[in-house]
């Protein structure tokens, strides 16, 4: 198919079609109504279902149980919402059950405002609702992205029996940019002989359940599930370099940021300064081996958020704090400038920070 | 020239560009302008993000007082009135995407339609996924026009993949805005397309756009 011109939420919505999820569910919020506007135009017209239901709480529930029978199925919302979303999301983690959840954030705490930001990093990667439990966070940095990592999510979610989230931000989700949409599947290339779909008295029925009162058992639950996350963390790693071959200053962004530190690390360069980029496109398996590896050899690291500061944890984690870690954020609907990120940038290579 | 012109077409379509850059074009002309923001459906990237560029060009603009704010309200400014009431100034009206977009018009359309010195523009742009054929757009036409209360008079190509629009892109947009003109009947007026898409082209039935460079551009 001939490129098409969308919004990063429109991206997300069509990709999921193409891969093969038929139920979608969700109420709107801004920044990220256009997925469920472009399902509620799309889905009617090939058979697939689009509810909008009462609440956030009610629509992640209503994936739960479509994901128990074994079909695809997606959420989205932005920030206050997915806040409701995370019990649900619990028991997803909690059952081993598939599902794509997409959070296009918008400023907070509480209803927060409906610009652009990245301050729900530390709820997607660090489980957010309760127990021990992973998503598979995808941070897409362009609509092209939006689609891409859409599909991938199903495809890893599947897999690995876990839900995935992708993380935008609305400037992602409202920006317009030419996009190739991923080839159709019936997204059943994963087995799911665990679904819940009538046994016709041909085998013992499946059970999808997080409740085990018993310790022990509940215990071997979570190691089990522990040594699946272990393999995605060994597996599933993505990230990108740009210009980071010889660079003295790195700079650590995902999404929208790591979009405003390519522009202020051209113009890092004119000025003769060697700055390079580390762009985690998985923040959940975090990259942690290249920055371990860069660690050796730069001056310092600048991490580009439109947070207080999360992602940041994460890298002084990886690097075990062998070198500096500057914080060049703007949070409340804010996005840094590549003015701004070149400072920090020039601070780090001057040993200021 | 018309004394109303507005631009509505499906969302995504570069209505608002459009607008912008045709209202600093009546401006270059020597003409007393003001710029309107109906748009009370998108909450980013709209008119009010070029007030500085129209204000220091001198045209007027009128926008939704709660526009690029955190402040998730669809309320109109009450001044929008005197856009369409005071007709001693030319009026460039851009209007929310899709028929959600156009309801906003219908409490101005009865004076617009009484003045009757107006041109309803439909922009196409036929690379957007909802819009790809002729028979679409007319459907998002006929919905608009049923929102919004006035009659499409005109049809503005402007066929578009963003960074990646070729004179080509423009020009397979042109024929399928033709065959749309043959479904409504009603003219294409002229294509447009950004500047150095534009200057290859070089034809007159091409007004060339100039676009604001955002910082997450690359």
């Amino acid at each position: 198919m001939a490129k098409v011109l969308m919004k990063g939420n429109e991206a997300v919505a069509e990709a999921a079609i193409r891969s093969g999820c038929r139920h979608y569910f969700g109420y709107p919020i801004t920044p990220q109504t256009e997925i469920a506007a472009y399902m509620a135009k799309r889905m009617p017209k090939i058979g697939g279902t689009f509810l909008q239901a009462e609440s956030e709480i009610s629509a992640i529930n209503m994936v739960y149980g479509v994901s128990s029978a074994g079909r695809r199925v997606m959420t989205s919302s932005s920030s206050p919402g997915v806040s409701l979303k995370q019990e649900g999301i619990s028991y997803l983690a909690g059952s081993d059950l598939p599902a794509l959840v997409v959070n296009v954030q918008r400023g907070g705490p509480g209803l927060g405002g409906i610009q652009p930001s990245q301050s729900d990093y530390f709820q997607a990667t660090k489980g957010g609702g309760h127990g021990d439990y992973h998503l598979i966070v995808l941070a897409p940095a362009s609509v092209q992205e939006m689609a891409d990592l859409t599909a991938k999510a199903f495809d890893l979610s599947d897999k690995y029996r876990m839900p995935a989230m992708l993380l935008a931000d609305g400037t992602i989700g409202q920006m317009m940019e030419p996009v190739e949409l991923p080839p159709e599947t019936d997204g059943n290339a994963v087995e799911k002989p665990w679904a819940v779909t009538g046994t016709e008295n041909k085998r013992e029925h499946n059970i999808i359940n997080s409740l085990y009162l018993v310790p022990e058992q509940l215990e071997v639950k979570n190691l089990e599930r522990y040594e699946r996350y272990k393999t995605v963390e060994q597996n599933e790693v993505m990230f990108e370099e740009y210009m980071t071959e010889d660079c003295d200053v790195c700079v650590v962004a995902f999404g929208i940021a790591a979009r405003v530190s390519k522009n202020a690390i051209t113009a890092a360069r004119a000025k003769g300064i060697k700055a390079g980029l580390i762009r985690p496109i998985t923040l959940w398996p975090f990259p942690k081996d290249i920055i371990a590896k860069t660690a050796e050899r730069v001056k310092g690291f600048v991490s580009v958020e439109l947070s207080m500061g999360q992602m940041i944890d994460d890298i002084r984690l990886a690097e075990s704090c062998k070198k500096p870690v500057a914080l060049c954020s703007r949070v409340g609907g804010m996005i840094p400038s590549p003015d701004e990120v070149l400072k920090a940038v020039e601070d780090m290579e001057g040993g200021k920070f | 020239m018309h004394r109303v012109t507005l631009f509505a077409g499906h969302y995504g379509s570069g209505k608002t560009n459009l607008a912008v850059n045709f209202a600093l074009k009546l401006k270059n002309e020597g003409k007393r302008v003001v710029i309107a923001d109906l748009d009370i459906v998108n909450p980013y990237f709209r008119t009010k993000d070029s007030a500085e560029l129209l204000e220091k060009n001198g045209v007027e603009v009128v926008s939704p007082e709660f526009a690029n704010s955190n402040v998730d309200l669809p309320a109109l400014p009450s001044q929008l009135y005197g856009v369409v009431q005071n007709r001693e100034r030319y009026a460039v009206l851009d209007i929310g995407g899709d028929d959600r977009g156009a309801y906003a018009l219908g409490r101005f359309a009865p004076y617009i339609l009484e003045e009757n010195d107006f041109e309803m523009i439909f922009v196409a742009n036929f690379r957007r996924p909802l819009t790809l054929s002729p028979e679409d757009a007319l459907e998002v036409m006929k919905e608009i026009e049923a929102a919004g209360g006035i009659p499409f008079t005109g049809i503005v190509n402007n066929t578009n993949l963003g960074k990646l629009t070729e004179p080509e892109t423009v020009l397979e947009g042109l024929e399928l805005s033709k065959k749309l003109a043959k479904l409504c009947g009603l003219p294409v007026l002229y294509s447009s397309a950004e500047r150095s898409v534009a200057e290859k082209i070089n034809s007159d039935g091409i007004f060339p756009i100039d676009l604001q460079r955002k910082i997450f551009d690359l």
